[in-house]
């Protein structure tokens, strides 16, 4: 079976949960034998597609004057997209965004005739047109390859799914790694829900990543739970299966926070905990890893708090650094507000790291060996953070069955679990297509 | 098959209170008053006193024929004092109608056995001296929490006087050998054993209301069917049960009251099998085999073995410290700071930490106020850290 498979980050190049598991699920379901077309705005030359079929859309050359895509091609507006829309930027990003709105740099308007378009890849200003385009470039791809399926990885590849199907003809599957709800909480950008709506709408079958994600995608967005079906991600072996430790350089418990210091991640969660233990116990650092929107506030934040010569803040960190970290905690704490999955506690117990995680999130369906706490509940957090530090016997007993339960929690069986979905609707179509 | 032995075990203990590092050294108010006293009145509502009427009324019905047994923690007696008076007085109305035998165990319902064998005497010689004042009769059977039994355990139940104990008919100590058969105990041949028959009363404790049971639903025919049908040669069925089971754990609903009312009454209508107590039948039956038991059993779970109290890591370490300040506590000898450490060695608090339960049934997940085990640690060990504190402080100033 052959699946055209649309995302929007591609490692090494990925910002957060979805380029990581787009990939790990790629991989996966390259083992259950089926052939994976995967379609990315921008590859940059250095990834490591292996079996799997990466396409670059920037190369893929459209001809706009072509009758089939004039009507599409009116439809696409070009907003531009202010930054608070950009909810998964990282500081690479960051970086890119304010050097292409230097003054004089003018972003480039969009000629019809274009062949091929280079994508800004990431999530820039022009994010939205680039979202159009992108579909644009989906439906040049559908026309030129076989395939199967349609798979879609979040809003910003559903209209790309769509056009897909709507020049193929084939199922459509739309996987929900997260919702403008998790994204803005009540903030929510209209458009982009509609986005949404829409995808899931169209799709012939939505697999959200956790039994939370799905019931927003039934109750926000009224989708019928017949199509709905919750896979769970799942988690890279470690290559060498030995995880790294890292000597510290300092004396002190080590707690970290990692991921993007956004309203969704619950970044100032943290910090008021790492307040209350620090009035009790003065010997231990706090490290929050990752940048954000909220970023300069937390520094203001902990700052005002006077504890910043124990709370420290180190921005992006890359893949490998991320390991070192890992490396060198003694309790990994993800406090999100409202987390579809959460990958990286499960990265953390595969270092070995014991981790506290906010109930408020997809991975506690599947995670039994670690501290669940409610995001809001700062007492809670901080008395898990001291108690992983000062009961030995907790880190140890988390740890230790920690372990084996991330090594049960595979992308193979979410790759087999979304074959059954692909074999499902292939069945279906066909039964369509002979009448039965 | 002649007889029938019932023991229902009362049990609640002291939950402890949400309790924050950050409380250590500033209060020392360890218990959930709230909690307790809520589900003590409840428990007394749907279990204790409607089950007690129902007993009261065979007693009423059937005279001397039908008898009944119950341990009754010191916990459990504690409470029903603050919190349910009218339960305590109820099962003194029982116990003055002549056909009840209360047993004695550890008054905090503790696993000292396992640790401290001066501990675990000074508990049980209390309990039973509580019993004697509170019900008018001295125990001469004794039961250890959670039915935990060794050879080393029946020693010293032995070495304190008690002529009968009760421990789990687990399959891996009796073999192919019936439960319903009077034991004696390998080490100390003179006290002798009464071993739950685990198949019979577990039909009744977790089975009754369990509709995807082949047998559901239990009826008292069916049921008085099947202790006719035991072995010619048994002696005593014993069924041994958390009293909770009635209204409690099998609601109301699932006709379980009228179980307890059928049964009795259906056996003694319809067969010669009577009812009877453990110091009747340790008076009356020579035991037919000893049995050796070295590493300690109890009758939790499919391994009948004390993992769900003392499995992991963290039950050890709780469990190891509870008891590292116990030298302190003798010295200072101090009423109220003893109360205390004898209620923090209630076996629940060890059983909330039990990560078997993630795997092993719903029968953990009932009894626990909370959602895991970590939770249950980091808690109990909050409220231990400030209490070891505390003891250190008396000690210290004690020695000056």
């Amino acid at each position: 079976m052959k699946v055209l498979m649309f995302g929007w980050e591609f490692p090494p190049h990925i910002s957060g949960g979805l380029g990581t598991a787009s990939y790990g699920l790629s991989r996966a379901l390259l083992k259950t034998g089926m052939e994976i077309l995967f379609v990315v705005p921008k590859a940059y030359g250095d990834e490591e597609p292996g079996n799997i079929r990466l396409v670059n859309a920037s190369q893929v050359a459209v001809n706009a004057t072509d009758e089939a895509f004039k009507d599409h091609w009116d439809q696409i507006s070009f907003l531009e997209v202010d930054s608070a829309l950009m909810p998964y930027a990282t500081e690479e990003d960051y970086i890119m965004i304010s050097e292409q709105f230097r003054p004089g740099s003018q972003p480039e308007k969009p000629e019809r005739n274009t062949h091929t378009y280079t994508f800004f890849g990431g999530y820039g200003k022009n994010l939205w047109e680039e979202v159009q385009r992108y579909a644009l470039v989906a439906s040049q791809i559908a026309n030129q390859h076989d395939f199967d399926i349609i798979h879609a990885h979040d809003w910003l590849t559903y209209p790309a799914g769509i056009e897909a199907k709507r020049i193929s003809g084939s199922p459509l599957v739309v996987h929900i790694h997260a919702t403008e709800f998790d994204r803005s909480g009540a903030q929510v950008n209209q458009r982009i829900f509609d986005t949404e709506k829409n995808g899931m709408e169209t799709a012939d079958m939505v697999i959200a990543v956790s039994n939370r994600t799905r019931n927003t995608v039934i109750n926000r967005y009224g989708i019928d739970p017949a199509k709905v079906v919750t896979i769970h991600n799942g988690v890279e072996a470690i290559g060498n299966g030995k995880p790294l430790r890292v000597k510290k350089h300092v004396k002190e418990k080590i707690v970290t926070f990692l991921g993007r210091v956004t309203y969704q991640k619950g970044p100032e969660y943290f910090i008021e905990a790492a307040y209350k233990v620090l009035q009790k116990d003065p010997d231990v650092r706090f490290v929050m890893a990752g940048s954000g929107d909220l970023l300069s506030k937390m520094i203001r934040r902990v700052a005002a708090l006077g504890i910043a010569t124990r709370f420290h803040f180190t921005g992006f960190l890359k893949n490998e650094e991320v390991e070192q970290l890992f490396g060198m905690s003694d309790v990994y704490v993800m406090p999100s507000v409202s987390e579809p999955f959460g990958i990286s506690p499960l990265e953390a117990m595969r270092s070995n790291v014991p981790v506290i995680i906010s109930r408020q999130s997809g991975v506690a369906e599947v995670i039994n060996h670690a501290v669940k706490v409610d995001y809001w509940d700062i007492d809670a957090l901080a008395d898990a953070i001291h108690a992983l530090i000062h009961y030995p016997s907790l880190q140890n007993t988390s740890v230790g069955f920690g372990k084996e339960e991330v090594n049960n929690i595979r992308w193979d069986d979410a790759g087999i679990k979304v074959r059954e979905v692909y074999e499902q609707l292939v069945h279906k179509l066909l039964s369509n297509k002979t009448g039965r | 098959m002649k007889s029938v032995c019932l023991y229902f075990q009362v049990h609640q203990p002291f939950r402890l209170r949400t309790y924050r590092f950050f409380d250590i050294g500033k209060h020392h108010h360890y218990f959930d008053d709230y909690a307790n006293r809520f589900l003590m009145q409840q428990v007394a509502g749907k279990c204790y006193l409607p089950a007690n009427k129902v007993l009261m009324d065979l007693i009423m019905k059937y005279g001397k024929d039908f008898k009944v047994s119950f341990s009754i923690s010191g916990t459990a007696l504690d409470q029903f004092e603050v919190f349910a008076p009218d339960v305590l007085e109820s099962f003194r109305v029982l116990a003055e109608t002549g056909n009840v035998e209360f047993l004695a165990e550890t008054h905090a319902h503790s696993l000292a056995a396992l640790k401290s064998r001066n501990e675990f005497n000074r508990q049980v010689t209390y309990h039973s001296n509580r019993i004697k004042s509170l019900f008018g009769q001295t125990p001469t059977t004794f039961r250890n929490t959670e039915l935990v039994y060794s050879n080393d355990i029946g020693d010293a139940v032995y070495d304190m006087g008690y002529q009968t104990m009760i421990t789990e008919g687990a399959k891996h100590v009796l073999g192919r050998e019936s439960p319903n058969r009077m034991y004696c105990s390998a080490s100390s041949p003179e006290l002798k054993l009464l071993l739950k028959n685990f198949q019979l009363s577990d039909d009744i404790a977790f089975r009754f209301s369990n509709q995807n049971w082949s047998e559901w639903p239990l009826t008292p025919e069916k049921y008085v069917g099947w202790l006719k049908d035991q072995k010619q040669d048994d002696e005593v069925v014993n069924l041994f049960m958390d009293y909770e089971t009635f209204g409690e754990h099998q609601w109301a609903e699932t006709g379980i009251f009228d179980f307890l009312k059928g049964f009795p009454a259906m056996l003694l209508e319809n067969t010669n099998i009577k009812f009877t107590t453990p110091s009747e039948l340790a008076n009356t039956l020579t035991p037919h085999l000893p049995v050796n038991i070295p590493d300690p059993i109890s009758w939790a779970d499919e391994e009948r073995d004390l993992t769900a109290w003392l499995g992991n890591e963290m039950q050890k370490e709780a469990f190891t410290k509870v008891y590292s300040i116990e030298n302190k506590l003798n010295k200072i000898n101090d009423p109220g700071l003893y109360y205390i450490w004898q209620y923090l060695q209630t076996s629940d608090h060890f059983y909330y930490m039990c990560t078997k339960w993630f795997s092993d049934g719903a029968v953990h997940r009932y009894f626990n106020p909370y959602s895991s085990p970590y939770e249950a640690f980091i808690n109990y060990m909050n409220v231990l850290s400030d209490f070891i504190t505390k003891v250190d402080s008396h000690y210290d100033s004690f020695i000056c």
